[in-house]
């Protein structure tokens, strides 16, 4: 098995669940993060004084998947998340050792 | 036998003497009620400005202040300012209204159109908020059992004085405060008692205090600025009570300082903003809550010495003027943490001073300032008040705050600073957004907040 992470923006996230579902991804977790690459941050003011926030708000995709789907997985990412612009965020593919499902206990290719 | 024998005859004496008029009375009742919000309206405006892992201790600063005041002003605060005079126009009998007891009935009165407990009331929630503002100062840092020993030594010590010297007017045989009987300084509702003693005591204690850990490194941006509007909002709705209720009657005078501080209050607000706009390039909503404070902050004293045009002068020239104080902390490196020195000292010196340039016979207040004709006369006399109540008011507030350091210990570990003193001194949480309720992020918004920039 595979994990595959994805961090992209916000706003793209429901074009990359929908586009997920319908490949046949049965589950994912979810979170929002914060990070940057070489989109940069932005300033604010307050009563004068300038604040630099270097950190970019995204989220972050985790799905656990079957090897052979790993790249197929990636490529729906890459398509449905990219907007061309500077800040897409990137995915990654890692191994995972072993996967169980916590109601019933089946293990790995069962448990996805 | 007659059924005039069964008359009480308490009732009839009170309705024979007094002078009691209802209209003064329900108007001064309300107005002191709307002083009284001020202070939530404090606590929120001040909450929202800092961290979030600090906001419940800046709220609790204000209503720990305004529970001992509101105490100690009955017991003795009352009477040391406003009872007679005992040293050259310095300090009031701490005696003669000890505990409020001897004004409960109406005939403590005398030819007052108000109940004198009344008048006393509305008189210890003026305190309550100079006491508040202070604690501007001293965000994220200072313990709680410190802070409400300062307030209440700073109560007896500092405002009590000052209010008799600006507030206590002497009539019949009853003798007042220096300032407002023998120099003659005009401050109609406390810009010299309320704002530059809140400014000078804060700056004090923000010096004897410390800066807070990372200050100009560290970004300390407002957490809620929401709660910022709406303070600003709730302070403008209760400022017509402190100026208009210090007429003290339901009369011409209040309705038009009720108009001068409505007017100051919006120009206040567009002179910072386009200040800002200028300045900076943005308008910001922090800047147009910050600007009608400091526009009301300056119409506090004069708001019964301007016409209409001169209080949007007034207001305008505060939010500009103010706009611009704010950024000396930076420039000087005194961490008066909420700018109770750049808002409320500033706007209040801009007030007590501008009157001597502003101010028209034409007004309740009937004297002239300097572009009116009346010379430097009332300049001077503006200058010399506020400039007194300025050093009496720093110099005490520091000598306290010193004493308090090296006793008891003003400010919390730096570890226990960094953590959070809310968590830390009162044991909550302001907010339980996370998911998993009652989990608390470790990073305590660190992710969130920035880098501070040139």
């Amino acid at each position: 098995m595979k994990l595959v992470t994805a961090v992209i923006k916000p706003h793209k996230w429901e074009d990359v669940r929908e586009a997920l579902e319908t490949f046949g991804v049965t589950g994912m977790t979810v979170s929002e993060v914060s990070g940057y690459g070489r989109q940069k941050g932005h300033t604010e003011v307050y009563r004068g004084a300038e604040y630099d926030i270097a950190l970019v708000p995204k989220i972050r995709i985790e799905i656990v998947v079957d090897d052979g789907d790993a790249e197929d997985v990636v490529g729906i990412v890459v398509k449905t998340a990219q907007t061309g612009r500077i800040g897409d965020g990137k995915v990654w593919i890692s191994p995972v050792e072993t996967v169980v499902r916590v109601r019933t206990g089946d293990r790995d290719a069962a448990a996805l | 036998m007659s059924l005039l024998s069964e008359v009480p005859t308490v009732h009839a004496l009170s309705v024979a003497t007094s002078q009691l008029d209802s209209g003064d009375t329900a108007w001064l009742l309300a107005a002191s009620a709307l002083v009284l919000l001020m202070a939530p309206g404090l606590a929120l405006f001040y909450g929202g400005l800092v961290r979030s892992k600090s906001v419940l201790n800046m709220m609790m600063m204000t209503f720990g202040a305004l529970a001992a005041i509101c105490i100690l002003w009955v017991l003795v605060g009352y009477s040391l300012a406003f009872g007679d005079d005992v040293q050259s126009g310095l300090i009031g009998d701490p005696t003669q209204y000890a505990g409020l007891g001897n004004l409960m009935s109406a005939d403590a009165n005398g030819d007052s159109t108000v109940p004198l407990i009344l008048f006393a009331v509305f008189q210890g929630l003026f305190c309550v908020i100079t006491g508040a503002l202070v604690s501007g100062a001293i965000a994220d840092r200072a313990r709680f059992g410190a802070w409400m020993v300062f307030v209440s030594v700073w109560t007896l010590v500092v405002y009590a004085p000052v209010a008799h010297w600006v507030f206590d007017f002497s009539s019949g045989d009853h003798t007042g405060g220096w300032l407002a009987n023998r120099v003659g300084l005009v401050d109609f509702a406390g810009g010299t008692a309320v704002e530059i003693c809140s400014g000078a005591s804060a700056l004090a204690l923000a010096l004897v205090i410390g800066p807070r850990i990372g200050f100009g490194k560290e970004p300390m941006r407002p957490h809620n600025l929401t709660l910022v509007m709406l303070g600003a909002g709730l302070l403008w709705f209760g400022w017509f009570g402190f100026n208009a209720g210090s007429a003290l009657g339901a009369n011409q005078t209040a309705a038009v300082v009720f108009t001068t501080t409505l007017l100051a209050g919006a120009a206040g607000s567009l002179g910072w903003l386009i200040l800002e706009r200028v300045r900076y390039g943005h308008a910001t909503s922090l800047g147009a809550a910050s600007g009608l404070v400091a526009g009301l902050v300056a119409i506090t004293p004069s708001c019964g010495s301007l016409s209409p045009v001169g209080s949007i002068v007034m207001g305008f020239v505060a939010g500009v003027v103010c706009a611009l104080a704010v950024g000396l902390k930076y420039r000087f490196g005194y961490d008066d943490s909420l700018d109770v020195v750049g808002v409320h000292l500033v706007g209040g010196l801009v007030g007590t001073f501008g009157i001597g340039l502003l101010a028209t016979a034409a007004a309740p207040t009937g004297v002239d300032g300097l572009f009116y004709g009346g010379g430097v006369d009332q300049l001077g006399r503006q200058l010399l008040g506020g400039g007194v109540v300025l050093a009496y008011a720093f110099v005490l507030s520091g000598i306290i705050g010193f004493i308090i350091q090296k006793t008891m210990g003003f400010r919390i570990d730096e570890e226990h600073e960094v953590t959070g003193i809310d968590q830390i001194l009162h044991a909550e949480t302001a907010y339980d957004l996370h998911a998993t309720s009652g989990a608390r992020s470790e990073t305590s918004g660190v992710l969130t907040q920035g880098g501070l920039g040139a």
